[in-house]
């Protein structure tokens, strides 16, 4: 199962509302995936800045003064934001690099959720209202976000193991299924330098989509890859800094449905998520067609 | 009529009222049932020859296994819709999520918008009416009944199929194993004209616009030739 619901808004009067209409929509789909959620939110931060999510299983220990030994390493200001297991760090946009390889030396213990200008990432093992209540998701602003639920099928329930998955700036993914060949797919990419922190199918496609970006492709070629490359069942929706894309295998049993307004654009699993949307009455909702590529930039 | 707040009563209990229904001599035979939401398995099961509206969208399984039942839902259909239908009508307003009247035995499922994939798979005896398209695998190993379709088809129509009747108006992107064109006879274009008439859509289309597909039967059938094989 897992459940996936997604929001690109199109007016930014509704972008205060981003977190609270997200949440509302993942604990919709709490029943396709209790094991663990999670949620990325893309926002308009400072011009140059960037930002880390970092995630650690003792946050009192590894958070405790932790601007104050990030500045000293870089030797440029820090803002950290704590939020229960998770921190956001604000660093110079350039230094985003340069902090992540700092934090491997002065907290090993920390994973790297997120990284980059718009991106935060949040998840954690519960239920899906619990993870969103823990991280206070509902009180966020944002221009899109991605929100998933989980039923591990591929690998250990873990917070690592929890989606989306980023595997490069302002990137992250989503996925509803099971990749088959995820195994061949990870020896390829690591020779072409990719890094992987799980054994998980999923992190596999995310990777596969940046390694492409990284190579100058753009969302829509990424996508349009998958469909050659990967083999398995997905319903994949991706974020990038300014665009949001989704894209379902040939045999399309991963349900998926969508709506359209002139003020966002909206996915889930089900239409049960979609059902508080506002003007959602009068929303175009459809069915997006096996293989084919769908995305919105800004 | 009997108005029923999903929302408000919830699942298990509008099923069940819908259930003590079965072989009561009662006057509450119109149903409207509000809030739907995209809730699952709305008037599954149903056995009585009742009027049931459904004001919105639904989820998975609305209407299954069907039987006498008139179920209308204003609104789209999520996966699963009038599965294994066994008689009655089912007719959906919008559009209708993947295996559509799946393994239906009988009745009638009437969607006036379009059905995605694997829409009438397994069908055993159910007559299936879609005005708009039909996804790819619809009527996979389909064994029995008839679909009509007004718009086109996608991949692999008909494959592995037996003795359902497929009528297509448009495109079809393409046949499934075992699945050909055959021959438009008088008994086919009556079949559709039924079809048409009850299926909401005479104002539609015509019989003749249609073409047949079935069974090459060389996929199921014994053949003495291959006797050394078995």
């Amino acid at each position: 199962m897992c459940g996936i619901v997604g929001l690109f808004l199109k007016d930014p009067k509704l972008q205060p509302q981003l977190g609270a209409m997200l949440t509302d929509m993942l604990i919709t789909m709490t029943d396709r995936g209790p094991d663990s959620a999670g949620i990325a939110i893309y926002s308009q931060g400072k011009i140059g800045h960037g930002k880390l999510t970092v995630q650690s299983a003792t946050p009192e220990v590894d958070f405790k003064n932790l601007d104050a030994d990030l500045k000293d390493a870089l030797g440029t200001p820090v803002l950290m934001l704590v939020k229960s297991t998770h921190a956001v760090l604000e660093v110079p946009a350039g230094q985003l690099d340069a902090a992540r390889a700092a934090l491997a030396k002065i907290r090993p213990g920390l994973k790297v959720m997120s990284s980059g200008e718009g991106i935060e990432i949040y998840k954690e093992v519960g239920l899906p209202k619990d993870v969103a209540a823990r991280f206070e998701v509902a009180k966020m602003h944002g221009t899109h976000g991605i929100g998933h639920t989980r039923m591990a099928t591929e690998s250990a329930v873990t917070t690592m193991g929890a989606h989306p998955f980023s595997t490069g700036p302002d990137q992250c993914l989503v996925h509803n299924g099971s990749l088959s060949n995820h195994n061949g797919v990870r020896r390829v990419l690591k020779q072409a330098g990719m890094t992987f922190e799980t054994e998980n199918d999923t992190e596999v496609g995310a990777a596969f989509v940046s390694h492409k970006l990284q190579q100058g492709e753009t969302l829509g070629q990424a996508l349009e890859a998958t469909l050659t490359d990967l083999d398995g069942f997905f319903t994949f929706v991706v974020g990038t800094k300014d665009g949001f894309g989704v894209v379902r295998d040939p045999i399309a049993c991963k349900p998926a449905v969508m709506a359209e307004t002139d003020q966002y654009v909206a996915f889930g699993s089900e239409y049960r998520a979609l059902v508080n949307l506002p003007g959602i009455e009068s929303a175009r909702v459809w069915e997006p067609e096996p293989a084919t590529v769908y995305f919105w930039e800004r | 009529m009997q108005t029923f707040d999903l929302e408000a009563q919830g699942l298990r209990a509008l099923n069940q009222a819908l259930h003590n229904l079965k072989g009561a001599n009662t006057n509450e035979t119109a149903w409207e049932v509000v809030n739907p939401k995209g809730s699952h398995a709305i008037a599954v099961g149903v056995d009585a020859p009742i009027d049931i509206t459904v004001r919105g969208s639904t989820g998975y399984y609305c209407a299954g296994m069907n039987k006498q039942a008139t179920i209308r839902v204003k609104g789209s259909a999520g996966p699963g819709v009038a599965e294994n239908m066994m008689s009655g009508t089912v007719i959906i307003d919008g559009d209708a999520s993947q295996y559509a009247g799946a393994t239906g035995r009988g009745g009638l499922l009437v969607i006036k918008g379009n059905a995605s994939s694997r829409c009438g798979i397994s069908m055993k005896g159910i007559d299936i009416v879609v005005h708009g398209n039909i996804g790819h695998m619809s009527c996979f190993m389909a064994q029995s009944g008839n679909i009509l379709v007004l718009g086109d088809a996608g991949d692999a129509l008909g494959d592995s199929l037996y003795e359902a009747h497929l009528f297509v108006r448009g495109t079809v992107k393409s046949l499934g194993t075992d699945c050909i064109e055959k021959e438009m006879r008088p008994e086919h274009l009556a079949i559709i004209a039924d079809l048409l008439k009850r299926g909401e859509a005479e104002h539609l289309a015509k019989p003749s616009d249609f073409k047949r597909y079935g069974s090459a039967r060389k996929l199921y059938t014994f053949n003495i030739d291959n006797a050394s094989s078995y």
